[in-house]
């Protein structure tokens, strides 16, 4: 769907992106993690043809960037916006036909996603008069209202309340199965863990990691099992730092080059093996140890 | 080119169905005709509040005869000073004029007394009056009969006629083009500033409420920008329009039914009698009206778009820009001053060099250079400019309005998705150098 070779970007003398290589398969939710000015923003914006690359290639389903994808492209910045005084209706028609839909086809669409939210009622109130989660709905639907091959979230679940999140989240994965492909960049990692088919990060400008969530996880397992022991037949040795309670006993243990069945044979000598599991690092972990390492560099 | 077309549409629609629009464009209206009506409403109580007014006179001379007019009667009842005064005091007598005994080579100690302040209109009419007596009466005294006096009064009028190089003549009148030249002057510079303050805003309004953003992902910055300018216009251009219907109309009507009161003649001879004396009747708003009916008005009323366009177009560019820089209306007065100064000087110069010399250096400089021709331009058209100086200050004014326009999209591209810097000129200028 979208392929992004040694893009460049400066702002001056500060680089925002370095020689970044990206490449987003058709009909995946793709997350983009980053800490807070790592070049994230930049590259969408370049994805949206807000600015302009200093060097390098983009490409959607083969042919490259131009003005012909505006239509096919659904963007919804982290800071957003509507005009206060407009109502939720002309408001919606006007970002739907900015995008390229006729009047005719605008209207039923908006229609269609204002039942389907249950948001119908709203039609002719002002901006200014919703909930801060209600003006959050209205500027979802005007980023998907036109069907866009392309959908590139920024923080979608900010300002939304858990039930309206789900909503939103359940919208989303509804996309995703009609082959929508979709950016999400956001800060929260449950979410990302949940949603994300692959994640690549990006930090000081260069991207970090890259992967399937699946692959990174791999990557960065820890070679750490925890187990839990029953009816100690022996002391365990002092290092193993454990948690006792009645008669089991908690701990995790390193492979220290050993394979995992080695370790577990050697465990059996101890006691009744209850539970034995190699701890996976959640995203978050992972985030912020790359972010760790990277700055120690 | 579709695109631009919605943004005009939703700033033009968006503006105009606001309840203030429609005060705005009803009200103002109302208030022109209002302000005329009262007066004229007030002019004409006061002269029928006048033509009661007595003005007792005592001259020591027994020498003039002042005629009465509409407004004042003279009564000569032959009273002293002191009882006179007493008159005035009671209220039986509107003043009093004491004209003591003199000679006629040095009239001196004329003195009015009155309840209240004489008008001007008041002492400039007696001393009229009592000049055109005395001259008179020396006149006779040197053994000119009065019949000859009377005889040799003559009126003189000149009536101005210009020439064009094809050797047609029109009758001109340098008021009726000062007036013209003013007005339309005045009111470009009125829309500019209020239009081109409403871009401000609404650029202002689009950064900040992060809006800007969604819709620069939809369409480019330029075509943005442009579609604002032109939306706003048009929404100048509709309010100017239904004001110049609905002033038109109203005005119309409001002197219809007070003109029926008050003839033309008596309105001339209030603001001034020494004007309405020397006038015969009717001469004057006769040669006015050959003078407007002799103005090239599908010229001036051409000239007169395209300069309020290109004016508005030229410096909304700029307005635009500005807006774009800044976070906040306050933050923007720092760069307003570029935009005000050329529109001020326009402005002056309109009074102090364009309406009073036309064809002067100063004055077409003025109304070549883009940043002040809108306005000082229109000072020169309804004299009448020659067609190369009418060529070059359209052409420059086009090319002006291109290479703002140019500027401004630079700035404005790069600065509505700058936040919380307080940008200098420094930096603007460093967004216009930027390339793409």
């Amino acid at each position: 769907m979208l392929k992004i070779e040694k893009l460049n970007k400066s702002y001056g003398s500060s680089r925002a992106l370095t020689d970044l290589d990206l490449y987003v398969p058709k009909g995946i939710i793709f997350g983009l993690l980053g800490p807070n000015g790592a070049g994230k923003t930049t590259l969408i914006r370049i994805i949206n043809q807000i600015i302009e690359g200093d060097s390098g290639e983009i490409l959607i389903d083969g042919s490259p960037l131009s003005s012909d994808h505006i239509s096919q492209i659904g963007y919804l910045p982290e800071e957003r916006g509507l005009y206060k005084k407009m109502k939720v209706w002309d408001q919606m028609i006007y970002f739907a036909r900015l995008k390229g839909l006729s009047q005719q086809e605008a209207k039923s669409r908006i229609n269609h996603w204002l039942q389907k939210l249950e948001m119908s009622s709203w039609k002719d109130k002002k901006i200014e008069d919703l909930s801060k989660g209600m003006a959050q709905k209205v500027q979802f639907i005007s980023t998907i209202v036109h069907n866009p091959a392309l959908l590139i979230l920024d923080e979608p679940f900010s300002g939304f309340d858990p039930l309206n999140a789900e909503i939103i989240k359940d919208e989303i994965l509804g996309l995703k199965a009609q082959g929508t492909t979709v950016i999400l960049s956001t800060h929260r990692m449950e979410s990302v863990e949940l949603l994300c088919d692959r994640v690549a990060m990006i930090h000081k400008s260069r991207k970090i990691l890259d992967g399937t969530i699946k692959d990174v996880k791999s990557s960065f397992r820890p070679e750490v099992f925890t187990v839990t022991l029953e009816n100690l037949t022996q002391e365990i040795p002092q290092e193993w730092i454990a948690k006792m309670s009645d008669n089991s006993c908690h701990f995790s243990l390193p492979l220290n080059g050993k394979t995992p069945n080695e370790l577990l044979s050697g465990l059996m000598q101890y006691g009744q093996v209850k539970q034995f599991e190699e701890v996976i690092p959640s995203m978050e972990e992972i985030f912020i140890h790359q972010i760790k390492s990277a700055n120690y560099e | 080119m579709n695109k631009i077309w919605l943004v005009i549409q939703r700033e033009f629609l968006s503006r105009v169905k606001k309840k203030s629009f429609l005060l705005a464009t009803l009200l103002t209206p109302l208030i022109f005709p209002a302000i005329m009506g009262i007066f004229v409403w007030i002019a004409t109580e006061e002269k029928e509040a006048q033509s009661l007014r007595i003005i007792e006179v005592v001259d020591e001379n027994k020498l003039f005869f002042l005629e009465s007019s509409e407004q004042y009667a003279f009564s000569f009842s032959g009273n002293d000073l002191e009882t006179s005064k007493e008159m005035v005091q009671n209220g039986d007598r509107y003043g009093f004029l004491y004209i003591p005994k003199f000679d006629l080579k040095e009239p001196t100690g004329i003195v009015y007394y009155g309840e209240e302040n004489p008008s001007m209109n008041l002492i400039s009419y007696l001393e009229n009056n009592l000049k055109k007596k005395i001259e008179e009466q020396r006149l006779f005294e040197s053994g000119i009969d009065p019949k000859i006096i009377n005889e040799v009064r003559t009126k003189v009028s000149i009536k101005s006629i210009t020439v064009d190089e094809q050797g047609a003549e029109t009758v001109s009148d340098a008021t009726v083009n000062y007036a013209l030249g003013f007005t339309s002057g005045i009111l470009i510079y009125i829309f500019i500033f209020v239009y081109g303050n409403q871009i401000m805003q609404g650029v202002i309004e689009e950064k900040s409420s992060r809006i800007v953003e969604i819709l620069v992902s939809s369409l480019k910055p330029f075509q943005l920008m442009m579609g604002k300018i032109i939306g706003i216009g048009a929404v100048g251009l509709t309010q100017f329009l239904i004001w110049v219907v609905l002033i038109g109309t109203l005005s119309s009507v409001v002197i219809g039914i007070l003109g029926m009161q008050m003839p033309q003649q008596q309105a001339i001879e209030m603001a001034s009698p020494e004007i309405a004396e020397s006038m015969p009747p009717g001469s004057d708003m006769a040669q006015i009206f050959q003078v407007i009916s002799g103005i090239d008005f599908i010229g001036l009323t051409l000239s007169f778009i395209f300069y309020f366009l290109g004016g508005y177009l030229l410096y909304g560019a700029l307005f635009a820009a500005i807006g774009s820089a800044v976070d906040s209306p306050s933050d923007a007065q720092q760069f307003m001053l570029p935009v005000t100064i050329p529109l001020i000087v326009a402005y002056m110069g309109l009074f102090v060099f364009v309406l009073n010399d036309p064809n002067g250096n100063a004055s077409f400089w003025l109304s070549i250079i883009p940043l002040t021709s809108p306005i000082a331009m229109m000072g020169r058209v309804s004299y009448g400019v020659p067609w190369t100086d009418m060529v070059l200050s359209m052409g420059l004014l086009i090319g002006g309005f291109f290479f703002t326009t140019w500027m401004a999209g630079k700035i404005y591209r790069i600065g509505i998705l700058m936040h919380g810097t307080k940008p200098s000129y420094k930096t603007l200028w460093k967004w216009i150098k930027t390339s793409q």
